[in-house]
């Protein structure tokens, strides 16, 4: 099938150098060719599809106690969760996990080569109208065996990236994994594109959609257990994807609003947690500080790319004055420098313009990425406390049973006296199990905290080199610019 | 509250928009240095003379801005001056911008920490100092055009404005009750109609209305975008404080390395501040100073054509009277007297009209290229710094 494709003149060059850096730092890159970055183009006659997912708010339903996350809320339930470290029963209080989170993980973790790209390219628009939605290329390159292939492209659309999430998420969180958000839906980006304009602001919407998806899956394969699921590995390779239909759910917001809901009933309850773990109080408050720190400095970031945005234009608008007062200049050579002065500035604007797209998908975007995983972060030490709530409930609920039983050893019922028995026995396996899961969650999560502070100190290292060398590269063409003036400069006489 | 400037490296830079002054060791006129006392601006003139007509060959007196003000008024009002182009009087030193974030440090100092309030303090004062580097550079670059000027320069109110070592002020009060301000509203706003309406048969002239028309425009709209670049970039600079601070911040729950790592980081936005700073004053100094000082001097120049355009208006009401005397046969000598000083004046007007015009352009060219030079040299200075900067920066950051 063919589709028709524009190429957006000016932009793809400029994003062109922005874009090979965020690959750099989150993989290695893969070739421009997925990369050519095409133009939505109105084909009319698309597939008319009912998708009210764009336009609904995201999930806001109650849950319960009982976990139903874990149940399929989707139309094709997910396929069981991957566990990769067997359960085992470890005495509780001994502190086993003194050591470095290095020596507890997967032999896979410690590879050199972190063996896969991912690219997400060539949004295209599909339908007309407010049914309209995008669609978008998964290139997947890798040499890994669990891929059926070593190339492999597929089409995707915003709501299949939600699915995945939300697959992930109710497979996933309630053992302390943190799973990677998936981007937030936007209803009036999304409109725009819909609606038809083709206008620099619904171009840029697009890219920074484009790029956030590329973001979310090179963070979802980068996590050891996630890389080997099949609804990641069905994502990636599978031509055709059944459509995820529920509205309310697909929404990484929305996802972790539920499940962050739930931990609230959680923290309500009267029960305090008796934390004998120094350690996940310790992190708890870590985070809490962190996502403040990120937050502040998002905002101071963002307002870096809003000034340097407006500058851009306003640089953009004295050099038209400074043509015009050049025309007007009635001294040849002065209007000549004048002239030059305007040619000048307007390079400088687009020099702006330019750096600011640094700003942004260097830092600004990576910041908030990291803004919404620490809430995934959160998230998993409440569902610790969830936890750890329902192995309480469950010692609650034997105690109980015990005292039903020795009552029941005074009067003469033998069938409700086994019954009773039963009971405790059946309680007594729960609280077991609820032992057990508190604690390979715990260890999960010093697992999942350890892996994120590496990869955020990591991140950020790379990320701050390859802003502070885009400052270089613009410093350096501002000399150039100015050093070519200089002359012109001088020449006035 | 006082601040004050004295002789530094800059000096020559700074004094500028302007060129070719102070070339007469005759009378060289300088503002060495100024107080700021609340907002009241005290600035020392000196002067330094070999002319008969001044007392000593050096002294100083302190000179307010209503002063200046109260000099260019008089030169305006002056008949004798109409063909000159009027220097254009030094705008109010404007210290609005420091005032508002004085007043926003007082206000969040119990919100801040130590260092956000030195830092704050730090900016604060950089920018009073950036004010008073305008003020000082307008005010001083008045005098010495009227000193540089061959009329001027002898004139009998600019010598008791240098010399004069008592207060002006009484002597303002006068002027003012003298002259009731009448021709400074006469003159104040040339007549673009007037001018644009007059017949002009002298092609110098008509060149000269039809660029001085359009330039005017230009160069009053150059000036607001170059205001707005230049604020935005002020803007840019303050961002790398707020991130410097941000970091600085999320440093201090981290483990040593780490920690050190993002304190460089804060270092290094902190530096980028500093210059991103002085590139935007700089270029406030060269390029946007220079544009604010050529608009008021454009209309000086558009003042000048309006006396011109009103003598000529003049002298062809005479000529009418002179024709209606004629036909009543009344007053006859006194119309003929009348249209002859019409033309006169008109003549005057238009041969210092044509030499000022001349000189102006002349002096335009000059100093435009001086300040694109000089603006074009500290850019590439402070690029450069910036590119050390970072490169130093990403080696130690690279080496952690």
């Amino acid at each position: 099938e063919t589709s028709k494709y524009r190429s957006l003149a000016g932009f793809s060059s400029v994003l062109f150098v922005v874009l090979s850096l965020v690959k750099v730092f989150l993989s290695q890159s893969p070739e421009a060719a997925c990369l050519s970055a095409e133009d939505i183009s109105p084909s009319s006659n698309g597939p008319r599809d009912d998708d009210p997912d764009d336009l609904f708010a995201e999930a806001t339903e109650e849950v319960s106690l009982d976990s139903p996350e874990r149940q399929p809320i989707l139309s094709d339930g997910p396929s069981p969760a991957i566990t990769p470290v067997t359960p085992v029963m470890i005495s509780p209080r001994v502190d086993v996990f003194d050591r470095s989170p290095d020596q507890d993980e997967d032999e896979e973790e410690n590879r050199d080569t972190f063996d896969i790209q991912i690219s997400v390219s060539d949004p295209e628009k599909v339908g007309d109208g407010m049914n309209a939605y995008m669609v978008y290329k998964v290139t997947t390159k890798t040499s890994l065996s669990i891929f059926s292939r070593d190339e492999v492209c597929v089409k995707r659309r915003f709501s299949d990236f939600l699915g995945l999430y939300s697959k992930l998420a109710s497979k996933y969180m309630h053992m302390g994994y943190i799973v990677p958000p998936a981007p937030e839906k936007s209803i009036v980006g999304m409109t725009k594109v819909k609606v038809g304009k083709e206008d620099l602001s619904s171009v840029e919407f697009v890219e920074k959609r484009r790029s956030a998806l590329e973001r979310y899956l090179l963070r979802t394969v980068k996590h050891p257990a996630l890389l080997k699921d099949p609804d990641v590995l069905q994502f990636l390779e599978s031509s055709e994807l059944p459509r995820a239909v529920s509205t309310q759910a697909l929404s990484g917001a929305g996802i972790l609003r539920m499940v962050n809901k739930a931990a609230d009933a959680v923290n309500k309850m009267t029960i305090k947690m008796n934390e004998s773990d120094a350690w996940f109080e310790e992190k708890q408050q870590q985070f809490e500080n962190l996502d403040v720190q990120l937050r502040k400095l998002h905002a101071s970031v963002e307002s870096l790319v809003c000034h340097r945005k407006e500058l851009s234009v306003n640089t953009a608008s004295f050099a038209k004055s400074a043509a015009m007062l050049g025309n007007s200049e009635d001294h040849t050579a002065l209007s000549r420098a004048l002239s030059q002065l305007a040619e000048v500035e307007e390079k400088i604007d687009q020099l702006h313009q330019d750096q600011s797209y640094a700003d942004f998908y260097l830092i600004s975007e990576l910041l908030g990425d990291y803004v919404r995983l620490i809430t995934a972060v959160k998230g998993v030490f409440d569902q610790r406390m969830k936890a750890w709530a329902k192995w309480q409930d469950a010692q609650v609920m034997l105690q109980r049973k015990r005292e039903a039983e020795a009552k029941l050893q005074y009067a003469n019922k033998p069938d409700k006296l086994q019954q009773a028995t039963d009971e405790i026995r059946e309680w007594e396996g729960k609280v077991q199990q609820g032992e057990r899961d508190f604690e390979q969650i715990s260890k999960n999560i010093r697992r999942e905290v350890g892996r994120f502070e590496k990869d955020r100190v990591k991140d950020f290292r790379v990320v701050i080199i390859k802003y502070l060398e885009s400052l270089v590269h613009t410093q350096q063409q501002l000399i150039k610019y100015w050093e070519a003036f200089l002359p012109e400069a001088k020449a006035i006489a | 509250n006082m601040t004050s400037i004295s002789e530094d490296s800059d000096k020559e830079k700074m004094r500028s928009v302007s060129v070719d002054l102070n070339n007469d060791a005759s009378l060289v006129i300088d503002i060495p240095d100024a107080l700021c006392e609340r907002d009241k601006v005290k600035f020392t003139v000196h002067t330094k003379t070999t002319l008969s007509s001044f007392q000593k060959p050096e002294f100083s007196v302190p000179r307010q801005h209503e002063d200046f003000i109260w000099l260019h008024d008089t030169i305006v009002e002056t008949e004798e001056y109409a063909g000159f182009i009027i220097p254009p009087a030094p705008p109010k030193p404007d210290f609005e911008g420091p005032r508002e974030k004085m007043h926003k440090l007082g206000e969040g100092e119990s919100s801040m920490t130590k260092e956000e309030y030195a830092k704050m303090k730090q900016e604060l004062e950089a920018e009073y100092l950036a004010v008073f580097k305008k003020t000082v550079q307008v005010h001083e670059v008045f005098l010495q055009r009227l000193s540089s000027h061959p009329m001027f320069r002898k004139d009998r109110n600019f010598q008791i404005f240098l010399e004069y070592d008592q207060d002006l002020s009484v002597r303002r009060k006068n002027a003012k009750e003298m002259f009731g301000g009448f021709f400074k509203n006469m003159v104040k706003s040339a007549d673009e109609v007037l001018i644009s309406g007059v017949k002009e048969v002298d092609e110098f002239f008509e060149q000269e209305k039809n660029f001085l028309l359009d330039y005017s425009i230009k160069i009053k709209d150059a000036t607001a975008k170059a205001e707005k670049m230049t604020r935005s970039h002020k803007n840019v600079a303050d961002d790398y404080n707020h991130i410097s601070g941000a970091l600085n911040n999320t440093a201090a729950d981290n483990n040593t390395a780490f920690k050190k790592h993002l304190e460089k980081c804060a270092e290094v936005f902190e530096k980028l501040r500093k210059v991103e700073d002085r590139m935007a004053s700089d270029q406030e100094l060269k390029l946007t100073e220079l544009l604010r000082y050529y608009t008021r001097d454009i209309q000086a120049a558009k003042d000048l054509l309006y006396r011109r355009a009103r003598a000529l208006a003049d002298y062809e009401n005479s000529n009418k009277a002179l024709d209606k005397a004629r036909l009543k046969g009344k007053d006859v000598a006194q119309a003929e007297e009348n249209q002859k000083q019409c033309l006169q004046k008109f003549d005057k007007l238009s041969e210092s009209g044509k030499k000022e015009l001349t000189s102006f352009k002349a002096r335009r060219v000059v100093a435009f290229r001086k300040n694109l030079i000089e603006m074009t040299e500290l850019e590439i200075k402070h690029a450069k710094n910036s590119v050390s900067l970072l490169q130093g920066s990403i080696e130690i950051l690279k080496s952690n």
